[in-house]
């Protein structure tokens, strides 16, 4: 009998790695590919002796590595990030439609970067710091708010969306009395593109993601416990105020940076976990599977937003348009098996 | 905030008997604040004007007077702009909360505006539409689309439609809607101008050709709607009891839904998206007058009213000259009472 259970389990395992690998191909791949494309077609094996340094060729990289590589590594990272916290936000929440697109963390950090552009006239540093700094404070927020005899995903979601509210109307507040050319500027960061901030910006994200992941990653037993209810992870022992806390911690300082570098572009976070999940199986928490769906979702968005349609669109767009049907679909069959909350 | 911590009573408990000449009064009384809050929503402003100017602008009108034609092309519009929409808003956030038995059901929360609001823009920018009562028809459109999207999405399951499911569907359909929204108005920086003005949902710059257009939709609805409480009585006994009582169930929620989707659709269409007030302003009608909805919902007319004035009057007196759109300031102050609802109620009530 436990020879059955452990083989079974064991062939999960290898199923969950191969799933996994196979994801981190297909990212690699788009990785690749969006350096390749462009004005200046550059094949696939000068893009990667380029970037890992196998080649001397000036042309080629000035192109890949000035030029193209900061835009790839911004769509790999922004992906990851989004996806591994939206992963994180769904199980704490209990509820695969929690994402921190929808319940206040990225319209606080939205509200908190078009005040940096249209009242202080900032530069993308500021930008993204404030960014940063608006998802933190709502995240806080929302979590005192929510808060009564310990936090129940059900409150936290409802005034997380009551949060977002009052932060949209004071953006549409101060975007109605911009000048238009930097209400331009606050829509175009509102959509949300890649490539949107600084060198600075997107190193910070990834050594956030080099530390956080891991960390994410051994915090993952006392959150496959939290799955089971609060009540039973208090009977089993798991100290579930404060593991929560530091996973959404984790997930809210990952939100952040991605929003600080790419804007708050929308249902990444919501779709990653989900269609990891599907992938996978039930087996491993899939952060990992997560944020690699994440970066496969963001940079095929930015590919399209640059290479097929007929004019430029900045990422967030093409998310949208791919999340719509998609979370149409979610709600219902969510909402079938009676998940939804 | 101390109304909202009171529960009101459940269906369990025993109903309240207030006495209908005490609530009457209350109306009546309310109808005076109202009347007050018009005059001063006529009067203040950044160009002050007296009782005798706003009787001369009406009786012998002088075309030549800057202040008459302030009063009469602007001020007393906007203020029954005001009263239409508000009326609007606040029934069909009553009949919505009584019709799903939700009690945070809202046409801000449950996404029914910005459906309003993204259908117009999809109107302006990509079938050319333009003059007021293009945008109604659209308005109407939009509106009703993201009310069936919203109810029907969040009521598949068990327990149907509960607040967490409906506050996610609408929060989702914005989100959807504004994404689309952005993409259209990226490539047309003519069309973001309008757009950012109009999607605050100010008072401002629409004035009598709005009010004449928009009107006789708000009219018909608010008869309709105050015509549902007894239909809305027997849906808040449950299901079973309506049908027993001799309710038709579908025809009711068919009507009521498109009564809800016609009012939202004109107040929106007048206004732009503004949120909150259609959730609050019926708990408080309900906190004064207990469970009827016979009585909800003349309050609710008259109370919303006196709300959206009042929000409008704080925008332009805060920051005179200059002023504060009446959704920012809705937004601002309805956002605590939203929050403060979630914590302090138990949602399963109504």
């Amino acid at each position: 009998m436990i020879d059955v259970v452990v083989a079974d389990r064991r062939t999960r395992r290898t199923r969950a790695g191969a799933v996994t690998g196979a994801l981190a191909l297909v990212a690699f791949a788009l990785f690749i590919l969006t350096m390749m494309v462009g004005s200046y077609y550059v094949p696939a094996w000068d893009v990667i002796t380029s970037v890992f340094h196998l080649r001397n060729d000036p042309s080629a990289d000035f192109i890949v590595r000035d030029l193209r590589l900061p835009m790839a590594t911004a769509g790999l990272a922004v992906g990851f990030a989004l996806g591994v916290s939206g992963l994180l936000f769904q199980k704490l929440l209990g509820n695969p439609l929690a994402s921190p697109d929808f319940v206040g963390i990225s319209s606080g950090a939205s509200m908190f970067a078009v005040s940096a552009i249209i009242l202080f006239g900032a530069g993308s540093t500021m930008i993204s710091a404030s960014a940063l700094a608006g998802a933190l404070i709502s995240a806080i927020l929302i979590y005192l708010l929510a808060w009564r005899d310990g936090i129940s995903g059900y409150r936290f979601i409802l005034i997380g969306i009551g949060l977002s509210e009052f932060m949209l109307s004071i953006i549409g507040y101060i975007v109605a009395h911009a000048e238009l050319y930097e209400a331009r500027q606050a829509m175009t960061w509102l959509v949300g593109t890649i490539g949107q901030a600084g060198s600075t910006e997107l190193r910070t994200l990834l050594v956030a993601l080099v530390v956080l992941v891991p960390a994410a990653l051994v915090l993952q037993r006392p959150l496959r416990v939290l799955e089971l209810g609060d009540d039973t992870a208090t009977a089993l022992g798991a100290r579930v105020e404060l593991s929560r806390l530091a996973l959404i911690a984790v997930s809210i300082v990952l939100i952040g940076f991605a929003t600080a570098v790419a804007g708050p572009i929308m249902f990444v976070a919501l779709i990653a976990g989900p269609i990891a999940h599907r992938i996978v199986g039930h087996s491993g928490g899939g952060i990992v599977a997560a944020g690699l769906v994440g970066s496969i979702i963001v940079l095929g968005a930015d590919l399209v937003a640059h290479h097929l349609v007929p004019v430029a669109l900045p990422t967030g767009v093409i998310t949208g348009i791919i999340g719509a049907p998609y979370l149409i679909w979610l709600l219902a069959t969510v909402n079938r098996e009676g998940r939804g909350g | 905030m101390t109304l909202l911590e009171t529960p009101t009573p459940s269906r369990e408990a025993a109903p309240r008997h207030r006495p209908g000449a005490g609530l009457a009064a209350g109306l009546v009384l309310l109808l005076g604040v109202l009347l007050v809050v018009c005059f001063f929503s006529i009067t203040l402003g950044s160009r002050g004007v007296g009782v005798p100017t706003i009787w001369k602008a009406f009786t012998d009108f002088d075309p030549g007077s800057a202040s008459e034609t302030v009063i009469r092309e602007m001020r007393v519009p906007r203020t029954l702009i005001g009263v239409l929409a508000g009326a609007a808003l606040g029934l069909s956030g009553t009949i919505l909360q009584g019709v799903t038995r939700n009690p945070l059901a809202d046409p801000g929360i449950m996404g029914i505006n910005a459906g309003a609001a993204a259908f117009i823009v999809f109107g302006i920018m990509i079938l050319g539409v333009q003059g007021v009562i293009g945008y109604v028809w659209l308005a109407f459109a939009g509106a009703g689309t993201a009310t069936v999207v919203v109810y029907g999405v969040a009521s598949f399951g068990r327990e149907g439609a509960t607040p967490v499911k409906l506050a996610l569907a609408g929060a989702a359909v914005t989100a959807v809607l504004s994404s689309l929204t952005s993409a259209i108005v990226m490539t047309n920086v003519d069309a973001l101008n309008e757009l950012r003005f109009w999607q605050v949902g100010s008072l401002a710059g629409r004035y009598m050709p709005v009010l004449w257009q928009t009107a006789p939709f708000i009219l018909v609805g608010l008869v309709i709607a105050m015509l549902t409480g007894r239909a809305l009585n027997g849906l808040a006994l449950g299901e079973d009891l309506a049908l027993a009582l001799g309710q038709r169930l579908r025809l009711t929620r068919f009507v009521m839904f498109a009564t809800v989707a016609v009012l939202c659709g004109a107040a929106t269409a007048a206004c732009g998206p503004i949120v909150f007030v259609g959730l609050v302003v019926p708990h408080l009608a309900r906190f004064i007058c207990g469970p009827d909805y016979r009585w909800i919902l003349p309050y609710a007319l008259v109370l919303t009213p006196i709300v959206l004035l009042v929000a409008d009057i704080v925008g332009r007196v805060a920051v005179s000259p200059g002023e504060l759109q009446v959704g920012v300031v809705l937004g601002v102050f309805g956002a605590p009472a939203f929050i403060a609802l979630v914590r302090y109620r138990n949602l399963a009530e109504l």
